[in-house]
């Protein structure tokens, strides 16, 4: 079963664009990464399918239940952490971790307990003594402690520090083992490819590409660098070429014999062709966009 | 309920600071009466003496040296403005404090409908405002025995439930314009008030501008009318029951459907 299916999802603000025909499938079980940069959509996207916005146009289901009709059923089985978290200023910890689970009528102590617990957090302090960070861990046990099927996390990681995201992706893989859903969206792409299982590649408001984390980094370029005198001028599908010293390197997503060709007429030293990373292609993804 | 409980405990600091100071303002009024009772003929004579401005104040038809008469007067300018004004704060950020706060989206992403949190938020201002008026009531009540006067309970009854659905008309427009607006909503709720409360003085002062009353609820708390006719105008409660009704569908409709950015 998909555990999010988007069809044709359309969001405008008044005249300025959210997304565009986004249509996504991620499927039960997934460690699913959703990359852009600031103002791509991906908080447009997630906020939608949260029912905070009402699609301008196109259809999304989450678990099978409409976005529109059946949002309360489908924020029951979902866990949502937003990128920058508020709270009423003056509950406790301990208060506002009870108002959350009260909301959704459930008893969480036990795991809030064990969160607080692993995440380091005092749930005696009062929500507005708490650092960035520390409001941050105070939003993740509110959207894991009720032990959702579908995690929705918005750039989860800002504000934690190195030890705490380590402990914050330990526990995500270990819920992801135990059967939930994970979607979620960065700019950090290290990140993606460290954990995700399939990612999506979102500009300006549409999907620019989907595929596996592996799939997406082989995507058709290759990171070539070429030591000794070559001749790129007739090359078509090179990008981010940095020239250095008597050697040259760029990302190539054209024709593999024409390349070939071309590096047999000059005269060569030395040669690696290499996988990129999510990093390059990412940015691969952008100037292919900004050029057009 | 838990919305409701929620609130409850949000506006507790708010709620007892206004009960406060509107409650014992009354007492101590009520304390001053036995201090001015001997000169009041005069004050009467003196502000009957107004013209106009004495219409406005409704004491051109109020016997100041009475009990009741100064307590319309006093109950006026103390319950009136400060009622009005609770409920217009309360009302009018109930559902913007959400937004400007930046907390709905931690509340609307929990399994709970919006027209479950619009009733439950709806009723947290009812259920504060009542509370309020009950525990001024009493002291007021209270005040007057400590004085040694006897209650006029017909007269305080009626005053005290005319300024009590003045609060709940004044909350529904505010709880309308609650639903459309993020910031600067205290604003809006207390220049609303004190709107309302010149239309009233405005419609007094002279026959002409005497139309405005059906714009405003102070009109059907007017002490002057209340004291003499021993009832309230139906008329004109019908008229504000339906603004209240009004500002809460129209917070109905915008709320169930808004984009939370």
């Amino acid at each position: 079963m998909e555990a999010i299916r988007t069809d044709k999802l359309t969001k405008y603000y008044g005249k300025a664009r959210g997304i565009i025909d986004l249509s996504l499938s991620v499927e039960e079980g997934e460690f699913f990464g959703f990359i852009g940069p600031n103002g791509a959509g991906k908080s447009t996207t997630i906020r939608t399918l949260l029912g905070l916005l009402s699609p301008t146009s196109g259809a999304a289901s989450v678990f099978g239940m409409d976005i529109v009709r059946e949002k309360e059923g489908i924020l029951r089985r979902v866990g949502y952490l937003p990128s920058e978290a508020f709270f009423y200023p003056k509950m406790r910890v301990r208060d506002l971790l009870k108002f959350s689970a009260d909301l959704r009528k459930t008893d969480c102590s036990a795991e809030a307990a064990r969160l607080c617990e692993r995440l380091q957090l005092d749930t005696e302090r009062k929500i507005d003594e708490l650092s960035f960070g520390n409001r941050k861990k105070a939003a993740i046990v509110c959207a894991l402690q009720s032990k959702p099927n579908l995690l929705i996390l918005d750039e989860p990681t800002g504000g934690l520090d190195p030890l705490m995201q380590r402990e914050f992706f330990d526990i995500l893989r270990e819920r992801n083992r135990d059967g939930a859903t994970i979607f979620f969206s960065s700019h950090v792409l290290s990140e993606v490819q460290r954990n995700c299982s399939r990612a999506a590649v979102i500009r300006q408001g549409k999907i620019i590409a989907c595929d596996s984390v592996s799939g997406l980094s082989e995507a058709s370029a290759k990171r070539v660098t070429v030591h000794g005198l070559v001749d790129l001028s007739r090359l078509d599908g090179v990008k981010d070429k940095q020239e250095g010293l008597n050697s040259v390197s760029f990302l190539y997503s054209g024709d593999m014999p024409h390349l070939l060709g071309c590096l047999t007429a000059g005269q060569i030293t030395d040669l690696t062709i290499a996988e990129p990373d999510l990093e390059e292609v990412f940015l691969h993804f952008y100037e292919e966009e900004a050029d057009q | 309920m838990t919305v409701l409980k929620h609130e409850l405990r949000q506006g507790r600091t708010s709620f007892w600071i206004w009960t406060g100071v509107i409650g014992v303002m009354l007492s101590v009024c009520v304390f001053l009466y036995t201090e001015v009772r001997g000169e009041m003929d005069a004050v009467t004579d003196l502000f009957s003496s107004f013209g106009s401005f004495t219409a406005a104040f409704g004491m051109d038809r109020l016997n100041f040296g009475s009990l009741q008469g100064f307590y319309a007067i006093e109950c006026g300018s103390i319950l009136g403005l400060g009622g009005a004004f609770y409920a217009a704060i309360t009302a009018v950020n109930m559902l913007s404090k959400e937004e400007s706060n930046k907390t709905a989206d931690f509340l609307l992403t929990h399994p709970i409908s919006r027209r479950r949190i619009l009733s439950e938020k709806l009723l947290a201002v009812f259920v504060q405002l009542t509370l309020m008026n009950v525990i001024i009531f009493v002291m007021s009540v209270l005040s007057i025995v400590v004085i040694g006067e006897s209650v006029p309970w017909t007269e305080i009854i009626l005053l005290h439930l005319a300024y009590y659905l003045l609060q709940m008309e004044i909350a529904g427009i505010c709880y309308g314009i609650s639903a459309f607006v993020r910031r600067g909503s205290v604003g809006i709720g207390l220049g609303i008030a004190v709107l309302l409360y010149f239309l009233n003085l405005i419609s007094n002062l002279t026959e002409s501008a005497s139309f405005l009353k059906y714009f405003t609820p102070f009109a059907y708390c007017d002490g002057a009318d209340i004291t003499t006719f021993k009832r309230l105008d139906v008329g004109l409660l019908a008229i504000g029951a339906l603004v209240c009704l009004l500002g809460i569908s129209v917070a109905w409709y915008k709320y169930s459907r808004k984009d939370i950015a």
